[in-house]
């Protein structure tokens, strides 16, 4: 059975497809995402999926899962490098992903990742200004 | 061969140029000698073989059928209509019952009918293969056409570095849009722009399926990782979108190709100045 890998770089956890997703791939892959998040605290990840070359609608929905599970446990997730074929695909069978990130490339969703990740950041110290300061802060 | 063949054989034999000149005087402007000639050789070798008249794709009428595509094909090129090439071809059967007329009529009326019927089917159907053939030629053109149009209707150019622009013009349906979004798509991947600008100033009306096929595409570019922004939107149509209550909620749109152009600018972090003189 294939696993795909999780990388930690930092703050955030890079996730590679580099072969086709099968059905059970994908669940395994959503279990191990979200114990890792749970571990190490990350607070974005990165899915990039330019080798991506098939969808079907479980992994249009695994994809949009995955994120969903992310944003639960405080992470941002950018998809990246989504090939034009899977883009129509999954527009076609009506999931727009919506709630996901993406861009173009890795080095781009990175750039967009730390800058939402500063954004956070920068909106919580304000939140924090705002609130009392004994409220217990949300950052993990 | 059968008697009525046999009896038409004899009047093509000897009777060639009589009829092929009656034929030539009686469809006048529409006619052509050489297609005539060739016309009534195929024939003469259909009758010959003991055609079946009744079945067109009889082996026996290949020659017959070659003929009259090549006719076919210089007449729709040519701009004549389907109703003069067949004209010109049920044109053949009264020269031809004349000669059989004046050979049987006395002699052997029932032959004479026999061969008339045979004659009378065999042109008809080649005649109605002939409109047939024509108007796939016609069909021919207008697809292709139609397909020349697609491609050219949808390029794809770059306006400034990272920035991609689509001119849309004419109606959008379902394969117009599959093609505009392939191509931008691809374009996207290839040159890592960040921004599409989707123009559709020259698209006349928009309704609700139009609008689907718009939001398919921002969708798409969307997931790929980059931006839209629509612009190109007349008055009438933006009233039109309201009324029928599109929602365009979450899309840039922009009233000028400009306009999108210049907060395709102000986004990448360029400012445009004019040196004062």
């Amino acid at each position: 059975m294939d696993r795909i890998p999780i990388l930690q770089m930092g703050r955030c956890l890079l996730v590679t497809i580099q072969v086709d997703m099968q059905d059970q791939t994908a669940l395994r892959l959503q279990d191990d995402l979200s114990t890792a998040i749970e571990k190490t605290g990350a607070s974005g990840v990165l899915i990039d999926i330019s080798a991506l070359e098939i969808v079907d609608s479980f992994i249009g929905r695994m994809l949009s899962n995955i994120s969903a599970i992310a944003s639960v446990l405080d992470a941002i997730t950018v998809v990246v490098g989504m090939q034009p074929a899977v883009a129509i695909t999954l527009v076609e069978l009506g999931l727009s992903l919506a709630g996901v990130r993406t861009a173009l490339n890795v080095e781009r969703g990175m750039s967009l990742l730390q800058l939402s990740l500063a954004e956070e950041r920068h909106g919580d110290a304000r939140n924090d200004d705002i609130s009392s300061p004994g409220e217990p802060s949300t950052a993990a | 061969m059968k008697t009525e063949n046999t009896a038409i054989d004899n009047v093509l034999t000897r009777l060639k140029e009589q009829i092929l000149s009656d034929w030539m005087n009686d469809v006048g402007q529409i006619g052509d000698h050489q297609e005539a000639e060739a016309l009534l050789a195929a024939l003469h070798d259909a009758i010959r073989a003991d055609a079946d008249a009744e079945k067109i794709d009889d082996p026996a009428l290949d020659k017959a059928r070659n003929v009259l595509r090549g006719l076919s094909q210089t007449r729709a090129a040519q701009g004549s209509t389907a109703g003069e090439t067949s004209q010109f071809i049920l044109a053949v059967k009264k020269p031809l019952f004349a000669g059989l007329q004046a050979q049987l009529l006395a002699t052997d009326p029932q032959r004479l009918m026999a061969a008339i019927w045979m004659i009378s089917t065999l042109v008809d159907s080649l005649a109605q293969w002939t409109v047939t053939a024509y108007q796939r030629s016609r069909e021919d053109v207008i697809s292709r056409q139609q397909q020349e149009l697609l491609e050219l209707s949808t390029p794809v150019v770059k306006l400034w570095e990272g920035v991609l622009a689509v001119p849309m013009i004419g109606t959008l349906d379902s394969g117009r849009t599959q093609m505009v979004m392939e191509s931008l798509l691809q374009r996207i991947v290839e040159t890592g722009s960040e921004l599409a600008i989707i123009d559709i100033t020259g698209v006349p009306t928009v309704d609700t399926l139009v609008a689907q096929h718009l939001l398919k595409t921002v969708t798409a570019i969307r997931l790929m990782g980059a931006d839209c922004i629509i612009s190109g939107i007349r008055p009438q149509i933006a009233q039109t979108i309201v009324h029928l209550g599109i929602d365009l909620q979450g899309i840039t749109t922009k009233a000028t190709l400009a306009d999108a152009l210049s907060l395709a600018l102000k986004k990448g972090g360029y400012v445009v100045t004019r040196p004062s003189k």
